[in-house]
C-alpha cells in the first residue's frame, strides 16, 4: 500500500486504538491535517492553544489509563506544548505528542517557525524522536506508544519534518515485537526483597501505608485494600494517590503532606514502619527530611529504580511493577490487628474534626471549603473532579472524598496553573459516561480560559466551577503567614465570569450564598453541554493544616479550635 | 549515603549509536546536578553500539544514582561500574614542551624512560610527548614535564574495561527495514 508519511502517522495512531487527538494546525503539520479526512475514526479536537492540547491529552490519559495524543505544528506550536509535557512528566502521565518540523534540508537554517524541538523537550519527556527517514516512522510511533504507557509512564514526543509527511513509501505495518535494547521495565521483585519486606511488616507495631499514583498506574487497587485489611494497616494517600483506597474506608486516614490530614502526618512521624507504594517522597509530602519518620523502618516499592533512596533512605527498596510485587507479597502477609495504633489514629482524627470548618455554621459567609463539600454532597461523591492549582485544589483534596480510582485529576508534581479546564475536557472525552467537574480558581482559569471555545465547539458536557476569591489565594496565604500580610500582586481584577461564559455560548450562573449551591449544581448537571458556575467566596480563606515549606511534618499550623485565637504570623 | 566519602568512580555505558545520544547523557548530568570529571565516547566493534566511559568524583551512593538515572535513558543499553571490580583504565595526554637546548632534550628523554611516555614529534623549539597510562600515572608524568615548560596540552579522558570474563555487551541487533528500492537498510546505524 503506497502511503504518505502523514497517512502512516494516522494509520499507526489508528492501530494503537487512538479515538481522539487534541491539536492545532499550522504550516509544518498541514500534510498530516490534510490526511485526517481519510481517517474519520480518529476524532480531532481543535484546541485554542497548544498547551491546552497537551493538558487535554494528559487529562484523557489520567482518566482512562490509555495514551493521550496531542498534535501541533513546528516552532511556536511545539514550544507551547512544553508546559503540558513537563506536567505529564512530573506526574507520570502517558501522552504522545506529534509535532511538525521544517523540511529536512532546512533544519538548522533558522527557517520560518523552526525550533530545535527535540532539544527543547529533552528534559521534559521520557523520550523523544526526530524522524529523518520515512522508513523509521511506523517503528518510531509504535515505540513511542510503548514507551509512554509501560514502565513508569510518561510523555513521548515525535518531531516529523514536513517532507517526511509528504514522502510516499510502500507501507507494511511492522508486526514484529518492539525491540528496545535499553528499555526493560522491571516486573517482579526478588524473593529476597519480598522476604525482607514481609519480616518488617510482621514485626511492626505502628505501620502506615503511603499509597501513591503508582497504585492507579499499575492497577493495584484491590491488592492495596487486601494488604491494608488483612494486616490492619492504616493508609495515607498522596495527592495523586487519592482514589487508591476508598476514602470512607475505616483504614483510610487521608491525604499526607503540606496540606494533608493532620492525623496522617502524625501517624507517619510516629510510625515504626512506612510502606511506601508507588510514591516518590516529594518534598511536599515529607517536609524536613532530617526529621522525617525518624523511628520508622521503610519499605519502598517503585517501578523506577532511580526513585529508591533518592530523597529518603529506605531499609528495603523493591523495584518492580507494583501490582506484580503486591501479588508476590500478599500470600506471605498474616492477619494482624494493631488496635492501640488504630485507636491513637482515631484520636488524632477526632481532634481534626473539632477544628474542621465544614462542621461549623458559617452564617452569611461562603467559604471555598463549604462549596467543595456541598459539591461532593450534591454529586453523591461520584464525579470525576479535575482541579487546577492553589487553595481550591487543596480544598478539593480535603473536602471531596473519592471512592474510586482515577476520579481525581490534578497537576501534582509540577503544580501547573491552567491545567484544570483543558484536562477536564480531555477527561470527559476519555470517560464520556462520567460526570466531570472542573474545579478551578479565578487565577488558573484565566491562564487557559480560551479552551471555553473548544468546550463549546465540541459541546462537551463538563461542568466548570470557578472558586472565585478575587485573589491568588494560596500565594496570599503564604503572604499572610510568612510575609507579614504584604499582599504584593495577589489581588486580582477579574472579568464578569458569567458574562464571559455567555459570550462563548456557555450557560452560566453566579453563586454568592450557600443556599444557592444546590440549585446551581442541579442546573449544571441537567444541562447537556458545558456550563459554568462562579462561586464568589470569602477573600481571606486559609487552607489548614499547613506544614510550612521545609518544616517538620508534624509541626503543622492548625485551624484554631472554637474559642482559640488565630495566629497570623509564622516562620517559614 | 552508604559511604559519605567521595572518591573516583568509573562508569561504563553501552549506548545505541544514534544521533543525540551524547546530548541525552550530558543533559541528564546537567539537570540532575551530577558532577562529571571526564566523559569519553567512541565506537565499539559493533556499528550500532557506542561506548562511554564516565569518571566521577562522588560518594558510592551518588555513583549509584548516576547509574540508575543513566539506565532510565532509553538509548542507554547497559551500565557497569567498573571501578568496583578489577579493571584496566587508560588516559592519553599529548603534551607540548619546550626542547630548545641540549639540557631540556636530555631531561625529556630521561622522563620518557621512567614513564609510559614517548616523544612523538620534535623540532628545534618544542617537542610533543605522548603519555598513555592510568590517569594518576599520566598526572605524575605531567608534573615532571612542568619543569621543562609546558606550552600546550590535551587529554582524552579515561577509558576503562573490566578485566577477565566480565564482558559488557548486548546481543541486540537493529531492526532491518526495506526501503522503496528493495535495499535492506539498518536504520539504527548512524555515525556519532
Amino acid at each position: 500500500m503506497l502511503l504518505s508519511g502523514a497517512e502512516i502517522i494516522l494509520e499507526c495512531l489508528k492501530r494503537e486504538g487512538v479515538d481522539v487527538m487534541f491539536g492545532y494546525p499550522g504550516g509544518a503539520i498541514l500534510p498530516t491535517y490534510d490526511a485526517m479526512s481519510k481517517y474519520p475514526e480518529i476524532h480531532h479536537v481543535l484546541v485554542r492553544h497548544e498547551q491546552g492540547a497537551a493538558h487535554m491529552a494528559d487529562g484523557y490519559a489520567r482518566a482512562t489509563g490509555r495514551v493521550g495524543v496531542a498534535i501541533a505544528t513546528s516552532g511556536p506550536g511545539a514550544t507551547n506544548l512544553v508546559t503540558g509535557l513537563a506536567t505529564a512528566m512530573m506526574d507520570s502521565s502517558p501522552i504522545v505528542c506529534i509535532t511538525g518540523q521544517v523540511t529536512r534540508g532546512a533544519i538548522g537554517s533558522d527557517a520560518f517557525q523552526e525550533t530545535d524541538v527535540t532539544g527543547v523537550t529533552l528534559p521534559v519527556t521520557k523520550h523523544n524522536y526526530l524522524v529523518m527517514d520515512i522508513h523509521e516512522l511506523a517503528y518510531i510511533i509504535r515505540e513511542a506508544f510503548y514507551i509512554a504507557r509501560t514502565g513508569r509512564p510518561g510523555p513521548v514526543l515525535i518531531d516529523v519534518p514536513k517532507d517526511v509527511q509528504i514522502e510516499k513509501i510502500e507501507f507494511v505495518y511492522p508486526e514484529e515485537p518492539i525491540r528496545l535494547p535499553g528499555y526493560r521495565p522491571p516486573a517482579l521483585a526478588s524473593e529476597d526483597q519480598i522476604q525482607q519486606a514481609l519480616e518488617l511488616i510482621a514485626q511492626a507495631q505502628r505501620p502506615v501505608i503511603l499509597a501513591g499514583h503508582g497504585i492507579m498506574l499499575s492497577g493495584a487497587v484491590r491488592q492495596l485494600r487486601e494488604l491494608a485489611e488483612r494486616a490492619q494497616i492504616p493508609v495515607t494517600l498522596t495527592l495523586l494517590g487519592k482514589g487508591a483506597m476508598p476514602e470512607d474506608h475505616p483504614l483510610t486516614i487521608g491525604m499526607m503532606g503540606m496540606h494533608g490530614e493532620a492525623a496522617s502526618n502524625h501517624a507517619i512521624q510516629q510510625a515504626d514502619l512506612l510502606i511506601a507504594l508507588g510514591m516518590r517522597f516529594d518534598d511536599r509530602v515529607t517536609g524536613n527530611l532530617k526529621t522525617y519518620a525518624r523511628n520508622a523502618k521503610k519499605i519502598h516499592v517503585d517501578i523506577d529504580a532511580s526513585e529508591i533512596n533518592k530523597n529518603v533512605r529506605v531499609d528495603v527498596g523493591v523495584v518492580g511493577d507494583l501490582r506484580a510485587v503486591m501479588d508476590q507479597l500478599l500470600p506471605g502477609v498474616k492477619p494482624m490487628t494493631h488496635a492501640p495504633w488504630l485507636n491513637q489514629i482515631r484520636d488524632w482524627l477526632e481532634d481534626s474534626n473539632e477544628r474542621d470548618i465544614v462542621f461549623r455554621d458559617s452564617g452569611e459567609l461562603l467559604f471555598g471549603a463549604h462549596v467543595i463539600n456541598d459539591l461532593w454532597k450534591f454529586t453523591e461523591g461520584n464525579a470525576i473532579t479535575v482541579s487546577d492549582v492553589g487553595q481550591h485544589q487543596m480544598l478539593e483534596a480535603q473536602y471531596y472524598p473519592h471512592q474510586r480510582p482515577a476520579t481525581m485529576i490534578t497537576s501534582g508534581g509540577l503544580g501547573t496553573m491552567g491545567f484544570g479546564l483543558p484536562a477536564a475536557i480531555g477527561a470527559k472525552f476519555g470517560r464520556p459516561e462520567e460526570e466531570v467537574w472542573a474545579i478551578i480558581g479565578d487565577g488558573g482559569f484565566q491562564m487557559t480560559l480560551c479552551e471555553l471555545a473548544t468546550a463549546r465547539q465540541e459541546n462537551i458536557n463538563i461542568n466548570i466551577a470557578i472558586i472565585n476569591n478575587n485573589f491568588l489565594g494560596m500565594v496570599r496565604q503564604w503572604q499572610e503567614f510568612f510575609y507579614e500580610e504584604r499582599y504584593q500582586s495577589t489581588p486580582m481584577f477579574n472579568p464578569d465570569f458569567v458574562k464571559l461564559a455567555e459570550a462563548y455560548g456557555i450557560p452560566a450562573m453566579r453563586v454568592t450564598s450557600r443556599e444557592q449551591i444546590a440549585e446551581a449544581v442541579a442546573f449544571a448537571r441537567n444541562y447537556n453541554g458545558p456550563t459554568l458556575i462562579e462561586f464568589v467566596v470569602e477573600q481571606e480563606e486559609i487552607v489548614y493544616p499547613m506544614v510550612p515549606s521545609g518544616a517538620d511534618l508534624d509541626k503543622m499550623i492548625r485551624r484554631p479550635k472554637p474559642g482559640e485565637e488565630v495566629v497570623k504570623e509564622h516562620k517559614s | 549515603m552508604t559511604d559519605p566519602i567521595s572518591k573516583k568512580h568509573l562508569l561504563v555505558a553501552l549506548v545505541e549509536n544514534k544521533p543525540g545520544v551524547l546530548n541525552r547523557v550530558v543533559s541528564l548530568f546537567r539537570r540532575r546536578n551530577f558532577n562529571v570529571d571526564s566523559l569519553t565516547v567512541g565506537r565499539t566493534h559493533k556499528p550500532h553500539m557506542s561506548r562511554m566511559t564516565i569518571a566521577v568524583d562522588a560518594t558510592r551512593g551518588d555513583a549509584l544514582k548516576i547509574k540508575m538515572n543513566l539506565l532510565k535513558l532509553i538509548s542507554v543499553i547497559d551500565v557497569a561500574e567498573v571501578s568496583i571490580e578489577p579493571h584496566v583504565s587508560r588516559d592519553l595526554a599529548l603534551v607540548k614542551v619546550r626542547s630548545n637546548d641540549a639540557e631540556s632534550r636530555n631531561t625529556l628523554t630521561l622522563i620518557c624512560e621512567h614513564h609510559p611516555a614517548r616523544i612523538v614529534d620534535i623540532g628545534p623549539e618544542v617537542a610533543i610527548v605522548e603519555i598513555t597510562a592510568a590517569a594518576d600515572q599520566v598526572e605524575a608524568c605531567i608534573q615532571e614535564l612542568r619543569a621543562l615548560g609546558i606550552v600546550e596540552m590535551v587529554r582524552t579522558g579515561v577509558v576503562a574495561m573490566g578485566r577477565g570474563t566480565r564482558i559488557l555487551d548486548s546481543s541486540y541487533e537493529p531492526v532491518v527495514t526495506t526501503s522503496a528500492d528493495g535495499v535492506p537498510k539498518a536504520f539504527e546505524v548512524y555515525s556519532v
